[in-house]
């Protein structure tokens, strides 16, 4: 940069690398030649672009104070009934893949082939429409399919709203963020906490009576081989910790000997109704410390 | 004092031509909203990029208090939405800023689209521009899990089983957003380190090419 050359050389290096200095690096345009006033970057446009910045700042900052970030129910994932919805600009590839002949059988179409054009061709749009002509009124075959797919974007992502918000109205559904939102609501209007959305961790309710015999059976029984040694449950296998609170005695003699379709197997066959019922009386008094 | 030890570096270093030479250059009058209102559509791009820095900025603010297990990621965006000061107003501004960008970035797409701005020699710009838009969404799409409630756990299962569909390789790349079989806590750590680590990576370079190139060949011309 600093260094200068001497032209009478016959070759002429970079600064102070082994590299040859070309003829072909492009300069970059002088705006001196565009008719009409321009101006400097640094400081007079850049300025005026940050007082643009700070008011679209602001502006923002009072969206998200005025309308906080929506948060659901923690993932469940053995909710069958949940409405899956993705974020709304992947909406359109959505409703595209309901529709036959791009879905099924010919989901091929659907997932590589159409979208595999469209984007490839956005890719690519340089290299397909080479013509010199930038005006858009001028460019009919490339403006059109651009405006085409905007259209049919904006249609189905309005479509896969609708569909959406018809679902749940037929299904009676409030989304969970909308629901939880209400409840905190109503209990900051009685001078409540809003309800606590996450699953108090098992870890927090002890053993009732450890020395019990019924314990004993627990591990005959192999229970500790699914519900964990300390019975405080692992991975979807839940706690057995506190099922007093979820379950009456009755319940429990019902789920033991019947297991319970989750996973649980039965026991009526393996273990005696004395056991089971010992087993349900000492499950029934496994609940939380009273606060 | 600043302006001494500028100097002082600026003697050893020489560095004025450095920034200079990106910085210092002339906004011609077509582009200029402040002589022809028309030429707003110019700005897109640097909204975008606007947008891009409020989201790195609170994304990274988000990392303080985020844990990216699946016992914890919920209540800790729990916590950070409604207990921690001003956490609500850094999500908030992490969430709907996804959105924003997003339309910044279409609204741009379509103004170098309809001012022909892609056509030589900006060719390489473009398709820089298409890389970055693909990792725009990715990003979209691997942030949206990691609040992890029902939305973002179902949007993401039906998304990957869409990507499962694609002959071949469908099932590869299942199973390497899966990290395993489901969506579980594999999935959440590996679209944590994707949407954290990898992706922004992949933009900030693409970004420097995207700019390095502006500057080298200079806004289009007036149409
Ligand atoms: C093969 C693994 C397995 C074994 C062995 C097992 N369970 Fe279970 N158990 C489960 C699963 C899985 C569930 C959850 C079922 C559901 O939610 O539908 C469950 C649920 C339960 C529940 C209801 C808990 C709740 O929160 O809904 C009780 C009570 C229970 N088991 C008791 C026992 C007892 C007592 C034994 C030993 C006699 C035992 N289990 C042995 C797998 C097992
Ligand atoms: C994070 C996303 C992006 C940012 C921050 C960004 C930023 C910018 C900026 C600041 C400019 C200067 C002109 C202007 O502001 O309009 C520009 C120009 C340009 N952008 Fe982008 N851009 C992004 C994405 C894209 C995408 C998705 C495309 C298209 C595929 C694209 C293609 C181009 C091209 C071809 C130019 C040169 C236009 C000209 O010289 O008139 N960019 N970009």
């Amino acid at each position: 940069m600093a260094h200068g050359h001497k032209s009478n050389e016959k070759v002429v290096f970079v600064g102070d690398s082994r590299v040859k200095k070309g003829a072909g690096v492009q300069v970059p345009p002088d705006y001196t030649s565009y008719p009409g006033k321009s101006e400097a970057f640094i400081p007079n446009f850049l300025l005026k672009e940050w007082m643009v910045g700070c008011v679209v700042l602001v502006g923002f900052l009072v969206w998200t104070i005025a309308e906080p970030a929506p948060l659901g129910y923690p993932a469940d994932p053995t909710n069958a009934s949940f409405i899956p919805m993705p974020d709304w600009y992947f909406l359109f590839l959505y409703q595209f893949l309901k529709y036959p002949y791009v879905s099924q059988e010919y989901i091929v179409l659907g997932t590589m082939g159409i979208p595999a054009v469209l984007f490839g061709g956005l890719l690519l749009a340089p290299f397909l429409d080479t013509g010199k002509e930038r005006r858009f009124y001028r460019r009919p075959i490339a403006s059109s399919l651009m405006f085409l797919s905007l259209i049919a974007v904006v249609y189905l992502t309005v479509i896969s709203w609708d569909h959406y918000t018809h679902q749940l109205e037929i299904t009676n559904t409030i989304p969970e963020h909308h629901v939880r939102e209400e409840k905190a609501r109503e209990a900051a209007e009685k001078g409540q906490e809003p309800p606590s959305t996450v699953k108090k961790p098992a870890a927090a309710v002890a053993i009732v009576d450890a020395k019990d015999p019924a314990m004993d059976i627990i591990k005959q029984a192999q229970c500790i081989g699914c519900h964990a040694a300390d019975l405080k449950g692992q991975g979807s296998f839940p706690a057995l910790t506190g099922v007093g609170d979820k379950y009456s005695k009755e319940e429990l003699v019902d789920i033991v000997t019947n297991g319970k379709s989750g996973g649980m197997p039965e026991f009526g066959t393996k273990l005696s109704a004395d056991e089971i019922d010992q087993l349900a009386t000492w499950l029934a008094k496994q609940k939380a410390p009273a606060k | 004092m600043f302006k001494n030890v500028y100097n002082w570096i600026d003697e050893r270093l020489d560095i004025t031509p450095l920034w200079r030479d990106v910085a210092d250059h002339e906004v011609p009058e077509h582009v200029n909203p402040a002589h022809h209102f028309s030429a707003f559509v110019y700005c897109f791009g640097g909204l975008t990029f606007f947008i891009t820095v409020i989201q790195i900025l609170s994304g990274m603010f988000l990392t303080m208090y985020y844990v990216p297990d699946i016992l914890n990621a919920y209540a800790s965006v729990d916590y950070l939405n409604h207990k921690v000061a001003f956490g609500g107003i850094v999500r908030g501004m992490h969430h709907f800023g996804a959105s924003l960008v997003i339309v910044m970035m279409f609204l741009h797409t379509l103004r170098v689209f309809f001012t022909g701005s892609y056509k030589a020699p900006r060719e390489m710009n473009w398709v820089v521009g298409m890389l970055i838009f693909f990792i725009m969404l990715g990003l979209g799409f691997t942030g949206y899990l990691l609040p992890w409630d029902n939305k973002a756990y179902f949007a993401t299962k039906v998304g990957v089983q869409i990507a499962e569909s694609v002959p071949y390789i469908g099932p590869y790349i299942a199973q390497f957003l899966y990290g395993g079989d489901i969506v579980g806590a594999q999935t959440l750590t590996r679209f944590f380190a994707i949407h954290v680590f990898f992706l922004p990576g992949a933009l900030i370079a693409m970004l420097a090419a995207h700019f390095l190139m502006i500057r080298k060949q200079g806004i289009s011309g007036p149409l």
